[in-house]
């Protein structure tokens, strides 16, 4: 098969989409990652890495640096160009779903049938090939720039182009298995990329929290997919989705667990595989891993907040919606299990992740909470059936989030920027770095701008290194997860008045955030979230309970996500700096600004004009400009499910879009009066500190549910673990194998002594006796011949008269 | 198929005795005694694969067959050939010792004598896999234990009189009772001859029901569980497994890449190849556990699997000793092999005693999940020891507490130790998911239970890889070891690679393997 032939044929295209990022993977692991060795003390290898003595370290060579760059470049780029030929494509197809693109080949022999694998383009795919590619570019242009300074800047461009070649496997799978392999591939790349900076300690414990706490979810996952292959033969997603008596099958016959709790196949299948969405998509009460996730580089948040990891545990569900529905309708007000699990555990998830992300003062962990709320809110749509709202709020989140996320990676790297200066200038050492904004100063970030390298400085600025910067990046070494006791670059209370020297950062930042809060009207995050309430009020207003809670609690947590947000903007960039830090933070300009800010941009046009795609056809003015006819996201995507089972978009209702207006207007407004109109001030305490009481230390502490989980989970894993290699191994088993050993020494040693006694002496005795009679039978052998003589005469004697006696002469003579 | 006028399996079996005897014979000098012994595992290697290859999985029945007698007195005969569950492990085998013997040119004293017997090893593995007789299959499992127990004994780490004596006498022990089942079964049946004994033991009634006045009931649980016990010892399965981290830990790289690579599959092998096609009424026949819990042999089997597979998780997890730790995980993944053996056991025996077909298409799933896990963990785990070994030649320490941040000072080996880490721990892509998935496939509907308990065990499988990613390679670099070179070498590169593409192969495109065991053991279900 031709290459050609993939292009011309939309039943092949689909294989491709991935291919690109991974190829590229490889061939940077194998080909383009070449290092070459420098002391680590050198600048080239500062930032988050310790200095080692001076020990030859290898960095990323100039021209391995730059393939790299390409062929990740390369790999994503054409993932998104081959994607967008299957979107137009898919966009032209009339009544897409109904009719599929897509083609499979045999993959497991299973006696005499076969697993098949294939991909699989339908209304679904395609609104995610829309935005994955579109995402995942934006956040590999970013890293040109962000990672532009790291020793491992190489083999950072291979995971992220593994991390979106696994993204789009799953994005393009025709079956569940193939969306786990792309699944757990992302997880390891998130476990890799989390732990990036794997010299410190916090880095790599994220790393395995995120991990494990993610495989917890997983192998139940696994179970899931077991048994719906086990009962169905097959885990294509048509052939059991689209199949009216396969989910008849499912919902009807009693699971082969917990089957008289009610639970049906399709129940079980569908609470196993839910789990495992909670673990990726972090919600309550696994949801730990993800704050600390953010120890990665910040692209990788983006990666894993916005364009991937995330998102695949929503994709997941919606992409198998069929079978949580299985046996209920939401919209009548019958809930299957999973589907009340959904409803509970979004909306519970919705709010109790605002709560947290309300106290928070670091930059990327207000995001980080923010990003688990609103996987509640699309959780939560799923389980009141709404899953087309669900997949538009996917997306427009993906949008904001990734750029939310980037901003904020520009505003650490601004401030680390703007440390370095502080530090240079109290060591008072380079004057031109001094005097700010002087030239020199505002050109210095073009060569510095390493995110986290404080003191690594490119080649020219190097040069010119004071020699306190040195013994500032020894020290960073020794304690390179505490790198900086007094200052913090992510802490926001360090903020303040960004705005002026930051300015691309602060408008697409603030587009980002008002997108988050909602702002109607103009942002796509009010269309997405208005969309879920008008969805769960509907079955509020006829009465169903479960749509009841959902609307209630998301549109609270729809309050504090404006409240938080706006809190966060104010915190950043409103006021005067706070610190000598952010008076001089800056992105500088040049080739490594150009690329963290040209992402920025384009992601903030997303975040404003990618819900036009998703308005109610009676909203007005706006349902006129831009829904003529009908919802256009809403009409595309519904075809992915059998027609029985399409969703019906909510008769317009004017009380959620008030609810949406007030919430959102609302939590802004009350944001705005806090933190805006009297920005705070260097030195003052957050006023939340003081409104909130004893409750801000509990939500700062995130309910102490780390604390709880060490406690529960950690602890008694390691000391189960040392009890059966310790006791049970070592104690017990090999204790009873050295018994028997023993015994079986103790019975031969009874056998050797009986040897030695009973058996030996025998034996040994004979010998003995035989010489004790030679040496008592010696004494005759005298050596003389009288004696001798006399012998032999006695021996004759003797002898015939034995022979006599025993012939019977003897006998015969006696009378 | 014949070379030198011998009939290709017989071949296999006899030339790395032969080859060994060479390597013994030449002048003692290292070099020429490592690429001899190279030269002649990689001949051997490739007519491995020759053989894979010209296997036909379409057509039922052992295949490149062998007859010739033997000791016609009691029964036996040389009987060799293969099935796809064979000629998979024939094919394990020859790619296993070439890389164990490139890995073990760093052993340095009595060359000849440790290439000698690592070839020496190599026949009684084959001769195992190839047999199809009992006595000759007793015959290569007892002799495979002599080379390693002096490869251990001589070669070994610090603990190695301990380590190799426990070993020997452990797996001796096992195969007395399997000695005992062997003569029972021939001398009741009257022949050794493994195909003649699968269709006529299970249905063989004696003197009317009785043998030298015992019932045969009891005769054949008798000769069950002599294969059962000297079986579970070899996979091992829990608890019988404490001689494994002895063992492993203390074996030179090579014995312990063998060792895990090859041995444990012995084990697994026999279970396939006599203790289920022979026992089918023993393996379902009701068992009450103190009045309270009815069960079988197979069940029973299954549950000592999932003990294995979460036992051994935990208990690696636990270990601070790196090849402990690897060793542990054998205990792990090996208790897939015995989850999908048990279903396989159940679906057989009830089949032959009910004529149920209700779990055969899980059992047939469970099967090929068994038999590739058997494979998949003979390559990852050789791997895992390998870089194990690797470390441990240049540090001269197994302690995990004393490595830390290498992959600064090591990035290719911590490419490649994250990869094979990845293999081992089930990531989807790689080879071990797919055979940890056909066995959870298959296992579930038949025991739901433990099947679901087993995943326990493999939520600490996550638990032990990634301590054991983060002590090697993650925090920062331990300075003790500044001016060592800790990079991976070339010839231990050269070694693994093999290792690793098969594992990516095997991850991606199973079929190249899956459909050669699978039509065998189909064929065995009788589909």
């Amino acid at each position: 098969m031709s290459l050609n032939e993939f292009f011309s044929n939309m039943n092949l295209l689909p294989w491709l989409v991935p291919v690109g990022p991974l190829l590229a993977f490889f061939i940077i692991m194998l080909v383009t990652n070449r290092a070459r060795m420098v002391p680590a003390t050198s600048e080239e290898y500062g930032g988050h890495h310790p200095d080692y003595e001076g020990m030859p370290v290898p960095v990323v060579n100039d021209w391995g640096r730059v393939a790299s760059i390409v062929v990740g470049m390369a790999g994503v780029l054409a993932a998104w160009l081959i994607s967008l030929m299957v979107v137009g494509n898919a966009f032209g197809t009339e009544h897409l779903g109904e009719t599929v693109y897509g083609s499979s080949v045999p993959w497991l022999a299973t006696g005499t049938t076969s697993f098949n694998m294939g991909v699989l383009v339908d209304p679904l795919t395609t609104v995610m090939l829309v935005m994955v590619p579109l995402a995942c570019t934006m956040i590999f242009i970013y890293s040109i720039g962000y990672m532009a300074h790291d020793p491992r800047q190489a083999r950072f461009f291979a995971l992220i182009s593994l991390f979106a070649g696994a993204m789009l496997t799953l994005v393009v799978a025709d079956n569940l298995l193939l969306l786990f392999v792309g699944w757990e591939v992302m997880g390891l790349c998130s476990y890799l990329l989390i732990g990036f900076w794997y010299e410190k300690e916090s880095a790599y414990k994220a790393a395995i929290k995120a991990f494990t706490t993610t495989r917890v979810a997983d192998v139940i996952m696994l179970l899931g997919i077991a048994y719906l292959y086990a009962e169905t033969g097959t885990l294509s997603f048509r052939e059991i989705l689209y199949n009216e008596e396969v989910l008849h099958h499912l919902a009807t016959t009693p699971a082969i667990l917990l089957g008289g709790l009610g639970f049906s196949v399709a129940g079980l299948i569908g609470v196993f595989l839910i789990i495992g969405t909670i673990g990726k998509s972090a919600q309550f009460p696994l949801h730990v891993w993800l704050p600390d996730a953010m120890e990665g580089p910040t692209p990788v948040s983006a990666m894993i907040h916005a364009a991937a990891m995330v998102s695949a545990g929503i994709y997941a569900i919606i992409r198998m919606y069929p079978l949580f529905e299985a046996g209920g309708n939401p919209h009548h007000g019958e809930f299957t299990t999973p589907l009340l699990l959904m409803a509970i555990v979004g909306s519970f998830t919705a709010i109790f992740a605002a709560t947290i992300a309300v106290a928070q003062n670091d930059v990327k962990r207000v995001l980080a909470y923010s990003t688990i709320s609103q996987l509640g809110f699309m959780m939560a749509a799923l389980g009141i059936g709404a899953y087309i709202a669900a997949a538009f709020h996917l997306i427009t989140h993906a949008f904001f989030k990734a750029l939310l996320f980037m901003a904020s990676g520009s505003v650490i790297h601004g401030m680390e920027h703007g440390e370095h200066h502080v530090h240079a200038h109290a060591h008072n050492h380079d004057d031109d770095h001094l005097a700010l904004p002087s030239p020199t100063a505002r050109a210095l970030p073009e060569t510095v701008s390493g995110e986290h390298h404080d003191a690594a400085i490119g080649d020219e600025a190097g040069e010119g290194m004071p020699a306190e910067a040195h013994a500032h990046v020894e020290s960073h070494a020794e304690h390179p997860h505490e790198a900086h006791p007094h200052f913090d670059p992510q802490d926001m209370m360090n903020m303040g008045g960004l705005r002026k020297t930051m300015p691309v950062t602060f408008w697409t930042f603030l587009i980002g955030g008002l997108s988050l809060a909602g702002l109607p009207l103009v942002t796509a995050g009010f269309w997405s979230k208005d969309e879920i309430l008008a969805d769960a009020f509907y079955g509020l207003s006829n009465g169903y309970g479960p749509h009841a809670l959902v609307f209630v609690l998301l549109a609270l947590a729809a309050f504090l996500t404006a409240f938080y947000t706006m809190r966060q903007l104010g915190l950043t960039f409103m006021g005067e700096p706070r610190t000598e830090e952010a008076r001089h933070a800056s992105l500088g300009r040049g080739v490594v600004s150009a690329t963290m800010t040209l992402p920025l941009i384009i992601l903030a046009f997303f975040a404003v004009f990618a819900g036009y795609v998703g308005v109610p056809p009676e909203f007005p003015v706006f349902g006129a400009i831009f829904s003529p006819e009908h919802n256009p996201f809403h009409h595309f995507v519904k075809y992915t499910l059998l027609p029985e089972m399409q969703a019906e978009a909510p008769p317009f209702n004017w009380i959620p879009v008030l609810t949406s207006f007030v919430v959102a207007l609302g939590g802004i407004a009350l944001g705005y009066v806090v933190y805006w109109r009297r920005p705070l001030q260097a030195g003052e305490v957050d006023p939340l500190v003081r409104a909130l009481g004893p409750v801000h230390p509990v939500l700062r502490n995130k309910y102490y549910l780390d604390e709880l989980y060490g406690a529960v989970f950690v602890a008694p894993s390691k000391a189960v673990a040392s009890f059966v290699s310790g006791v049970v191994d070592r104690g017990l088993i090999d204790g009873i194998l050295h018994t028997i050993a023993r015994v079986g020494v103790w019975i031969g040693d009874l056998f050797k002594n009986l040897n030695t006694w009973l058996i030996d002496g025998v034996g040994d005795s004979i010998p003995e006796m035989i010489a004790v009679f030679g040496a008592w039978f010696r004494r005759i052998q005298t050596g003389r011949v009288q004696q001798y003589l006399l012998l032999v005469a006695i021996a004759a004697i003797l002898i015939a008269l034995i022979f006599a006696a025993s012939s019977g002469m003897l006998v015969q003579a006696a009378p | 198929m014949t070379i030198f006028g011998i009939d290709v399996l017989s071949f296999l079996v006899v030339a790395p005795a032969v080859a060994a005897l060479i390597v013994l014979l030449l002048p003692k000098q290292r070099d020429v005694a490592r690429w001899a012994a190279l030269g002649f595992s990689v001949v051997i290697g490739a007519l491995c694969v020759v053989v894979f290859f010209n296997y036909d999985r379409t057509q039922a029945g052992y295949q490149m067959v062998s007859q010739v007698p033997w000791f016609a007195l009691i029964g036996a005969s040389w009987h060799v050939g293969i099935d796809g569950i064979s000629a998979t492990m024939v094919l394990l085998t020859g790619i296993l010792f070439p890389l164990a013997i490139l890995i073990s040119f760093e052993v340095d004293e009595r060359v000849n004598m440790h290439m000698a017997l690592l070839l020496f090893f190599e026949t009684g593995l084959l001769g195992v896999f190839v047999a199809l007789d009992m006595m000759i299959f007793f015959l290569f499992y007892e002799l495979s234990l002599v080379p390693m127990y002096f490869i251990i004994d001589q070669w070994g780490g610090p603990n190695r009189k301990y380590a190799s004596t426990k070993f020997f006498i452990y797996s001796v022990g096992g195969s007395l009772g399997m000695l005992l089942a062997t003569q029972l079964i021939g001398w009741t049946a009257g022949t050794f001859d493994i195909p003649a004994l699968t269709q006529a033991w299970p249905t063989f009634t004696g003197d009317n029901g009785t043998f030298l006045g015992i019932g045969i009931e009891t005769v054949k649980a008798l000769a069950f569980l002599g294969f059962f016990v000297a079986f579970c010892i070899k996979v091992p399965v829990w608890p019988f497994h404490t001689w494994l981290p002895d063992a492993h830990g203390e074996a030179p790289t090579a014995g312990s890449m063998l060792l895990a690579g090859v041995m444990l599959k012995l084990g697994a092998y026999g279970f396939l190849r006599l203790t289920i096609p022979l026992f089918p009424d023993v393996w379902v026949a009701p068992i009450n556990i103190l009045g309270v819990i009815q069960t079988n042999w197979a069940g029973i089997f299954a549950f000592l699997a999932m003990l294995s597979i979460v036992l051994g998780a935990f208990a690696a997890f636990a270990q601070n000793d790196i090849k402990r730790l690897v060793a542990y995980s054998s205990v792990n993944h090996m208790g897939f092999v015995a989850m999908g053996i048990a279903v396989a056991a159940l679906a057989y025996g009830q089949n032959f005693m009910e004529a149920t077909t209700e779990h055969m298409q899980s059992a047939i799933i469970a099967t090929n999940g068994a038999v590739m896990q058997m494979f998949n963990h003979g390559l990852s785990s050789a791997a895992m020891f390998l870089l194990a070994g690797a470390i441990y030649h240049k540090t001269h320490t197994r302690d995990l507490t004393q490595y830390g941040g290498f992959w600064v000072k090591a990035p290719i080996y911590g490419a490649i130790f994250i990869f094979t880490s990845m293999a081992s721990l089930g990531l989807p892509g790689l080879n071990g998911f797919v055979s940890e998935f056909l066995v959870v496939r298959g296992s579930w509907p038949v025991y739901t239970g433990l099947t679901a308990l087993a995943m326990i065990g493999l939520l600490f499988t996550g638990g032990y890889i990634l301590k054991g990613i983060r002590a090697v390679l993650h925090g920062p670099f331990n300075l003790k070891w500044r001016d060592y070179d800790l990079e991976i070498e070339l010839r231990e590169v050269v070694a693994i690679a093999p290792l690793l593409v098969l594992m990516l192969v095997t991850g991606i495109v199973p079929n190249w393997i899956l459909p050669i065991i699978n039509d065998s053991v189909t064929r065995l279900f009788g589909g």
